[in-house]
């Protein structure tokens, strides 16, 4: 189950039993005598904020010292309307960019291959090359705002990219901050997404974090997604424990060639997903900075305090929202982004209320943007560091979330490790019985969804769409002609030569591949190499 | 129910990779009494309506979560009947707003069934379909 909680109730109508996704039970009433029961120990559970194991903030003074970033994912046609449509968001006091990319692009086509017919540009923007980030970021500051790539198989071509288009509008490269989501064994479990084999798949997000330690300093070059486990099924336990293990594979990755993890485990973030039940969720991000910095503090020996940090995004959930009564969903990202606020949240996003029918239209965009920014000016959550800290109940059920998230991992450390669970299909079984488990739930009535199974009401909606514009495949193609026809023609096959080799000699590839997009090669002739030498992923049966 | 298993493919065209409705559906449908065939991802529409005809499937089930289901469903309809199989009934789910249901419906697709239908409803219409 992966929503609010089970609750039972006796024929009085008293609620008798509450149990949270991840198996917690909840007691009606919590004192003293559970946190004696639990073993609570201030120094050990939590610490100042600011302080290992950091379950009550990162920073000792939390939002007083610097407000969450608010992050909410836009990109959509042509880099010209992206470009418009972050302008419009950074003039709305949004603070960093967080890039849609449209489905071709994810999956390493170029906008003329006939496989990305009707997609060029709807899911987000369109990038065929370099010339695309050229515009996309035009009138940028690079120095200033960081960007979220989100985009998985081909993260290496477009961390690769950022650094060029950095370069060609004249940003020191060591200063420049993108994070590119870069996490393919998620992209497995969920979303989909995947191009070649797991392990060579995997390698290029080593290749990526060896890559940043020395040529971008500032980029945070792997974000962990227990956000889409979550979406594809997990409990709040199992995505943290998930997540975590993910993170431990590139580490293992980088480790073996020679590295230290304290040379790179500070730039390893984190997109977390938030719907469901506000308490459990604070128990489970307040659990989980003490797990990760515990994980690498005594897994990996990483000691600097600023990289035993869990960071990250931490952001509202699609999956809490619902197609019935859309408004409704206005108020559940709120209740979202409070319990982000809760949680300590660095970095915050919400799914935008309309989502269940399409892209965000700019007014849901809007919206979305002006809630979390109500909850941080608005009602008190700038006031004090982590303020539910010492509830009796709050304290017992974040060190319960820590027991079930270690639960998690050992599970699947005992049955051989994350990768060879994610490729023998297990934890994708699980997770699509849950997610049948859920809906399921919901059509029984057994989880409540108010406006869908209780107070429902069969209005019809109507709805604002983002409306898809066909004459952006059109512009986009004739923008990837003009590109092809002008490049050097000699210079691009040198170069993709040369990424060949090095691809396939096993060394970094990411020097070659800015080569390749200062060149002008397409992203569907860089992904097309590694396809060739890396060959295709082949899926385990889930269902 | 008749005496034989209904046979449906579900199946997740192009290039999304959403896939936790379409496994939710080829769940309940095998908890149904149902035999299901998955294709799994990224699939073209020759490769999925070739599966369907090859499995002899009674439901073809499509998966769209981009806003390209008009396009999608067009293609495999055509293809269904260029192959001579257009026997074979065509439901779609997903992101699809009310507006493009008739048209859908014109194009031929016997189901539609946008996010938010429960799974009894589309269970029930398929059992009701076949028999």
């Amino acid at each position: 189950m992966s929503d609010v909680a089970r609750y039972v109730q006796n024929e009085k109508g008293e609620v008798t039993s509450v149990t949270y996704p991840s198996g917690i039970e909840v007691k009606a009433v919590y004192g003293p005598e559970d946190l004696e029961r639990i073993g609570f120990d201030y120094e050990q559970d939590l610490g100042a904020p600011g302080t290992y194991p950091f379950t009550r903030n990162n920073f000792p003074l939390g939002y007083r010292s610097r407000e969450w970033t608010t992050r909410q994912y836009a990109g959509f046609g042509t880099p010209k309307e992206t470009n418009e449509r972050w302008h419009m968001l950074l003039s709305a006091g949004q603070t960093g960019l967080n890039v849609a990319f449209d489905l071709p692009t994810q999956m390493g086509l170029d906008s003329d291959d006939p496989r990305a017919a009707g997609e060029v540009g709807r899911v987000g923007m369109a990038i065929d090359s370099l010339r695309d980030f050229e515009i996309a970021f035009e009138g940028i500051d690079m120095h200033r705002v960081g960007t979220g790539l989100t985009i998985n198989a081909v993260a290496s071509i477009m961390m690769a990219m950022y650094e060029a288009v950095a370069e060609k509008y004249g940003f020191d490269t060591g200063k420049i901050s993108c994070t590119p989501q870069n996490d393919i064994i998620k992209e497995v479990l969920g979303r989909g997404a995947w191009i070649y084999d797991l392990d060579s798949a995997v390698r290029l997000i080593g290749d990526t974090i060896e890559y940043a330690i020395t040529a971008q300093p500032r980029t945070y070059p792997t974000s962990i997604c227990g956000y889409h486990i979550r979406e594809s099924g997990a409990n709040s336990a199992q995505e943290m424990a998930y997540a975590f293990l993910i993170a431990n594979t590139y580490i293992d990755e980088v480790v073996k060639r020679g590295y230290d993890a304290k040379d790179f485990a500070g730039r390893i973030s984190y997109n977390l997903n938030i719907y469901g039940n506000l308490w459990e969720q604070v128990a489970k991000f307040r659990a989980g900075r003490k797990v990760w910095a515990r994980n690498l503090k005594e897994r990996y020996g990483v000691e600097k305090r600023s990289d035993l940090m869990l960071k990250g995004l931490f952001a509202g959930g699609g999956s809490g929202l619902m197609k019935a009564e859309p408004e409704n969903n206005i108020m559940r990202g709120a209740f979202y982004g409070l319990a982000a606020a809760l949680s300590g949240a660095q970095s915050t996003a919400l799914c935008s209320f309309d989502e269940a029918y399409s892209i965000p239209s700019p007014r849901a965009a809007l919206l979305s943007l002006r809630t979390l920014q109500i909850i941080m000016d608005e009602v008190g959550l700038r006031d004090t560091v982590d303020p539910l800290a010492g509830s009796y109940f709050i304290e017992t059920i974040t060190k319960e979330m820590e027991e079930k998230i270690l639960g998690e991992m050992k599970e699947i450390e005992d049955r051989g490790g994350m990768l060879e669970n994610v490729k023998n299909g297990y934890v994708g079984r699980k997770l699509s019985r849950q997610a049948y488990e859920w809906e399921i739930g919901i059509e029984r009535g057994e989880l409540i969804k108010v406006g869908v199974n209780k107070y429902a009401t069969a209005r019809e909606e109507e709805v604002e769409l983002h409306e898809y514009n066909e004459s952006w495949q059109d512009t986009q193609i004739a923008n990837l002609k003009e590109v092809r026809r002008t490049r050097d023609d000699k210079q691009v096959a040198e170069r993709l030569k040369a990424l060949t080799d090095v691809a396939r000699s096993g060394k970094n590839v990411m020097s070659a591949l800015k080569d390749a997009c200062l060149a002008y090669c397409t992203v569907g002739e860089m992904s097309d190499v590694f396809l060739e030498v890396f060959g295709p992923y082949k899926e385990p049966n889930v269902v | 129910m008749g005496d034989k298993r209904i046979k449906v493919v579900v199946a997740k065209p192009g290039l999304d990779g959403h896939d936790r409705g379409a496994k939710v559906v080829a769940l309940a449908l095998k908890e149904a009494g149902m035999e299901v065939i998955y294709t799994g991802l990224h699939q073209s529409v020759d490769s999925i309506v070739n599966t369907a005809i090859q499995e002899d499937a009674d439901v073809l089930g499509l998966s769209v979560m981009t806003g390209g289901h008009v396009h999608i469903c067009k293609e495999v309809v055509e293809k269904l009947s260029a192959e001579g199989a257009s026997d074979i009934k065509v439901a779609v789910g997903g992101v699809i707003p009310s507006r493009d249901i008739p048209t859908l419906k014109d194009l031929g697709v016997a189901g539609v069934f946008p996010g938010g239908t429960p799974i009894d409803e589309a269970v029930a219409w398929i059992q009701a379909t076949v028999n």
